[in-house]
């Protein structure tokens, strides 16, 4: 559900698209009809469960292909957040201590299928992604949120309740597959639905610095 | 536990949970300079109150604690292997306390051993003080910086970049370029030129201990440093790569002597969160 706000953050409203004071409030789960009001240089504020994933999760459901049955959560609609906690165990249930971004192209070749296979609708990290994940986004209509990177402890207290994890005896607290109830979560959408990349428009104008800078053509 | 112990552990605490006040000036400036409005002052802004909660509730500012890199310098008569097994030791107690996040991953089985050691885990750097100093250097390196990083051999034609100092210029805008915003900038750019490979790897390394202020003593390198620090910045990529003026807040340069048939240039990139602390002893 999308939900247009004014005033949240204060740091958040005085930006962009904030010349018009408009700052989106996301509830989870995400429809197509959300994805696709979604443009380059939104700011976002996420609100609901968001899922993670890194490394060992995606090469896992690139290749082992588990059905949708098989896994204990939702991930239609979901975000798939590339991150890699560090959390504590509590007598009952989990502390999470911090929980930035994750570098995100380093899923770059198991991402589209990811998406498409299981429906989900934004994929949050840090970095952008690539040429296939861009093609993915528009496709299936999904979007890559940006978040803060590094900034690994405002984002955990973001993040209200650890409310389960699935792998994490095999793939450990790193790369386990966590659900955060989260509110109030910052993004910034660099790529959406319709085709459109930051990352790339930043990529191609440093190009050119970098080709003046060296003297080549 | 020993003294000693204790102290590694305090030392991992702190790396791990207040960045160095240098370099949050540095970013602090950084978000000064940002265009009111613009995407990169209001990352910058939660950046700057990251590093500020994190340093008030003792957690770990980033998530990824790194690998942990030792730069110890003992005196004589010392033994190095006692050191590493203190620190060895620190290392399950500060996973275990702070906590750190277990980064040590066995490549057979491919398991995480859950207390971030293992085989050349966590890398110690061992070197005998001529002046009696006992001192430890902990870097915790960031790998999503490690990634980016790149190692040249020169001349290196795509760039143009000839055996001098002008190649190793074109090799730092070369590297920045292709890490984009995928590792965290604004960067601390950290460069060693010499004769192999390994030499270089760990010079780079060596120059993100220095602090930023830092000005080279070789005139000609203190110049290179100023000017690809200030090119770095006009290639737009901005603090998280969002776009902006703060590409990198700082470019340092080691140099060895190198070999007539050789000439090897190593990048290390560091994420803002530069995390080095140090234990004199």
């Amino acid at each position: 559900m999308v939900n247009k706000k004014f005033k949240v953050h204060p740091e958040l409203v005085s930006g962009s698209k904030l010349k018009t004071g408009e700052i989106i409030r996301l509830n989870l789960p995400l429809t197509k009809k959300d994805v696709l009001s979604l443009k380059v240089g939104d700011r976002v504020l996420i609100t609901g469960q968001i899922v993670t994933g890194r490394d060992k999760v995606h090469k896992f459901l690139f290749n082992e292909r588990p059905k949708m049955k098989d896994i204990p959560f939702n991930l239609k609609g979901a975000v798939l957040y590339h991150c890699g906690p560090i959390i504590k165990k509590k007598e009952e249930g989990f502390n999470l201590i911090a929980g930035g971004p994750t570098t995100s192209i380093r899923v770059e070749m198991y991402e589209p299928k990811i998406i498409s296979d299981y429906g989900i609708r934004a994929i949050m990290g840090k970095g952008g992604m690539g040429k296939k994940t861009l093609k993915a986004l528009e496709e299936n209509g999904c979007v890559y949120l940006h978040t803060i990177s590094g900034a690994a402890v405002y984002l955990a207290d973001r993040v209200k309740r650890v409310v389960s994890v699935w792998k994490l005896e095999d793939f450990g607290m790193a790369e386990a597959m966590w659900i955060f109830e989260v509110e109030d979560f910052p993004a910034i959408v660099t790529m959406d639905a319709h085709g459109r990349s930051l990352h790339e428009g930043i990529e191609k104008k440093s190009y050119r610095e970098l080709k003046r800078l060296i003297g080549i053509d | 536990m020993n003294k000693l112990e204790e102290k590694i552990i305090e030392l991992y605490k702190k790396a791990a949970t207040s960045l160095p006040q240098d370099v949050e000036y540095a970013l602090s400036n950084a978000c000064k300079a940002e265009a009111n409005g613009s995407n990169s002052k209001a990352a910058l802004s939660l950046i700057l109150q990251n590093i500020k909660i994190a340093r008030e509730t003792e957690r770990p500012l980033c998530q990824d604690t790194g690998v942990p890199v030792f730069f110890v310098k003992i005196p004589k008569n010392q033994s190095q292997l006692k050191l590493k097994e203190v620190i060895i030791e620190a290392t399950k107690v500060a996973t275990e306390v702070i906590p750190l996040r277990p980064n040590a991953v066995d490549i057979v089985t491919d398991r995480n051993s859950g207390n971030n050691t293992g085989v050349g885990f966590p890398i110690i750097y061992f070197e005998e003080s001529p002046d009696g100093t006992f001192a430890i250097d902990l870097m915790l390196k960031g790998s999503g910086c490690e990634n980016v990083s790149q190692l040249y051999k020169l001349p290196f034609e795509e760039l143009r970049a000839e055996r001098d100092l002008d190649g190793v210029r074109r090799c730092g805008l070369d590297t920045v370029f292709r890490a984009q915003g995928k590792a965290c900038p604004p960067y601390i750019i950290g460069i060693g030129v010499g004769a192999c490979r390994d030499q270089v790897t760990k010079l780079s390394k060596d120059q993100l201990l220095r602090r930023l202020e830092d000005s080279n003593n070789i005139r000609v390198l203190s110049e290179i440093e100023e000017r690809l620090l200030k090119e770095i910045n006009q290639l737009g990529i901005g603090p998280l790569g969002l776009g902006g003026k703060t590409t990198a807040l700082g470019v340092k340069i080691g140099v060895n002597h190198r070999h007539p048939a050789s000439y090897f240039v190593d990048i290390s990139i560091s994420c803002w969160a530069n995390r080095r602390a140090r234990l004199t002893w």
